[in-house]
């Protein structure tokens, strides 16, 4: 067995792109749920309306800043939308709406009727959009390697891409950490241990709610954008497992906490890598096929999450003790 | 009880809905249906200011839901109610609470996976940092912070919780929790309180001091309207007395006279007809000392067994 070229796939999974978008995503799903307590089952659809607002808007030709500032409008418009007929019922009303809402972005983005926007189900080719992020690159062209990782210097799957997509982690890190630590967040763990007892103390209940659904859905559009700068807009990859993963990606790091996402995120796919690359070396092709392979990763996720949520609720960093208090 | 509410009371007529020389709260015509049944019809309630009003009534009575409704946690079917002369009917209930009238839970609702100095300063008004804008930037909500938490620690230290301040507030026992929300509800300094069973599985000798407390927030100028079942505990510190049966007012007077009011007897022991309506002396400070020595050798017992708990 090629014990090196599987570890360097792995390891190389470690800081790849999608890990961090899944990241991202997972930082704005734990101000929904692991902050607020918000159930939402749509993080997907905020992904997919980020990189629709920004391809779109790029291919029309707006810069890069006004294209990121529609993929983030696009978002806080969809929040509110969902926000306000569900944020003063109970949580399941919003997890219901926001499985719905996501998958109806999808439809409507592969319908016929949007051939021309959106490129329906066959979406939106990456070179139609890659080209003002890669321009802003100073890295110039060509390919780097760094030990035994080579990747491009700005184009598509790159060493730039790495680099504005971790920075965005780090920064979206930073202000979970603060805003945690504020009297802000203090209110939204009121609100996501019980909310009549906040309201009693005065605070707009449904204004916090309405404030994290959008931060937390901004940051799963900047997710969206830095998942489809490697590759295409395709809404049908952008769909329901995606927000299931990313709920993996949030329970298996620790919700509520500010490092769970990212850690989360990174052993997920490196793990998901390890499975893949091994078992394509041990299992003959005559067992499992190539795809066959990758379905059975998928498996072993499922199989993983349930065990992660029977034997280790709080996930690798939450607070054991904190989370013992809830089933009380 | 001080001289100047005792005086004020005193030439108010002793029947249901009577008029108060200095009301705070006003209620009219307050009533709220579940299903065909009527669980609030309160045709006027007048709540005098600077006072411990007691409001009592057998189980399901309706104060409880009177309480939802005035605080805006429910909505009524008809009425209108005013507090400090402004109307509150339809007002959302945290904008009730901002208004100065602040209440707490029959069911405790402490929040269980934030610690107790976290829940007191959640009580707190006026803080910057609770805007989100204004939280990235700790030198602006900093200060005022630090004046919660002292607010929070003298709080904490008169409901003899403060040794108890960064562990969860759902490792609290049942009554510290009462005490826990009772005194978080102060932190923003409300005219008035509105407690629902505030003694509830608090512990007897630290319901004595919660007594206190009580009586210590009236001579502070604090209104307070509470629910409580045990007479005793009414009798010992309420100035006035409204009681409720099957949704409506049937009594209002002072704890010394208003358990002799006919209305009261049928209504109140027509369905308990053994409780005992309460007799100052067994709150005698003889008891009240004995008492709380035996709940300090309890809490010690509570805590080692927790520790026991504790450990895997
Ligand atoms: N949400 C509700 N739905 C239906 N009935 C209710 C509801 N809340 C209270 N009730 C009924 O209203 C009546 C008054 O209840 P409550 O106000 O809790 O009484 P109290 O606090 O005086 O014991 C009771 O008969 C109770 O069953
Ligand atoms: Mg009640």
């Amino acid at each position: 067995m090629d014990w090196e070229r599987i570890l360097t796939l792995v390891a190389g999974e470690l800081f790849a792109p999608t890990t961090a978008a899944y990241a991202l995503a997972a930082i704005g799903l734990n101000i929904h749920f692991g902050l607020t307590g918000l159930l939402n089952f749509g993080q997907a659809g905020f992904m997919l309306l980020g990189a629709y607002g920004f391809a779109v808007s790029t291919i029309a030709g707006y810069p890069i800043w006004l294209a990121v500032l529609v993929a983030v409008a696009c978002s806080v418009i969809f929040a509110l939308i969902l926000g306000i007929p569900t944020l003063k019922l109970r949580g399941d009303y919003l997890a219901i709406v926001t499985i719905a809402a996501a998958e109806i972005v999808r439809i409507v983005g592969r319908s016929t009727a949007l051939t021309d926007v959106t490129g329906a189900s066959s979406g939106l080719r990456g070179d139609s959009y890659k080209a003002t992020f890669q321009a802003l690159s100073p890295l110039g062209d060509g390919s780097t390697a760094l030990g035994p990782f080579s990747y491009s210097n700005s184009s598509s799957n790159s060493w730039w891409l790495r680099i504005v997509g971790w920075l965005l982690v780090a920064l979206a890190c930073v202000l979970v950490w603060r805003l945690l630590r504020s009297p802000w967040g203090r209110v939204l763990k009121g609100i996501r241990e019980d909310e009549d007892a906040v309201r009693s103390l005065g605070k707009n209940v449904y204004s916090y709610k309405m404030q994290a659904l959008v931060l937390g859905g901004v940051i799963g559009s900047i997710a969206g954008i830095i998942y489809v700068l490697p590759r295409a807009v395709q809404p049908d990859s952008m769909g329901r497992p995606m927000t299931f993963w990313v709920w993996t990606i949030l329970l298996l790091g620790g919700a509520a906490t500010v490092f769970g996402p990212v850690i989360g995120s990174m052993v997920f796919w490196a793990v998901l890598m390890l499975i893949k690359t091994v078992m394509r070396e041990v299992v003959p092709s005559t067992v499992l096929r190539a795809e066959q392979i990758e379905q059975f990763g998928w498996i072993i996720v499922g199989v993983t999450l349930m065990l992660l949520v029977i034997f280790r609720p709080q996930g690798m960093l939450g607070d054991k003790k904190e989370l013992a208090i809830n089933v009380r | 009880m001080s001289a100047e509410t005792l005086a004020a009371l005193q030439g108010v007529e002793r029947v249901p809905g009577s008029l108060k020389p200095d009301a705070i709260l006003v209620a009219d015509d307050v009533t709220r249906h579940f299903g065909g049944m009527t669980a609030v019809d309160v045709k006027h309630l007048e709540i005098q200011r600077g006072t411990i009003t007691a409001l009592i009534g057998p189980n399901g009575a309706g104060k409880t839901t009177l309480f939802n409704l005035l605080t805006g946690f429910d909505k009524p079917n008809s009425g209108t109610w005013s507090f400090e002369g402004r109307p509150l009917a339809g007002v959302p209930a945290a904008k009730v609470s901002r208004s100065g009238m602040v209440r707490t839970f029959q069911l405790t609702k402490a929040l269980s996976r934030m610690t107790v100095m976290e829940n007191m300063r959640l009580g707190a008004t006026e803080q910057p940092g609770e805007n989100l804008a204004r939280a990235l930037v700790p030198p602006i909500w900093r200060p005022r912070e630090r004046e919660i938490t002292a607010q929070a620690e003298e709080l904490l230290d008169r409901f003899r919780l403060l040794d108890k301040k960064d562990d969860f507030a759902g490792s609290l026992s049942g009554g510290q929790r009462k005490l826990l929300e009772m005194a978080r509800a102060l932190m923003s300094k409300p005219t008035m309180v509105m407690l629902d069973e505030p003694m509830a599985g608090v512990n007897p000798a630290l319901t004595q001091s919660l007594l206190s407390h009580i009586q210590a927030l009236r001579d502070q100028g604090t209104t307070v309207l509470f629910v409580e079942h045990d007479m005793h505990m009414v009798r010992h510190i309420s100035d006035w007395v409204a009681v409720m049966a099957e949704g409506r007012l049937v009594a209002e007077g002072p704890p010394s006279t208003v358990m002799t009011d006919p209305a009261v007897v049928d209504a109140y022991l027509g369905a308990h007809h053994d409780t005992d309506l309460g007799d100052d002396s067994v709150l005698s400070d003889e008891v009240a000392t004995r008492l709380e020595a035996e709940v300090a050798a309890e809490d010690e017992q509570a805590e080692r067994a927790a520790r026991l708990e504790e450990k895997p």
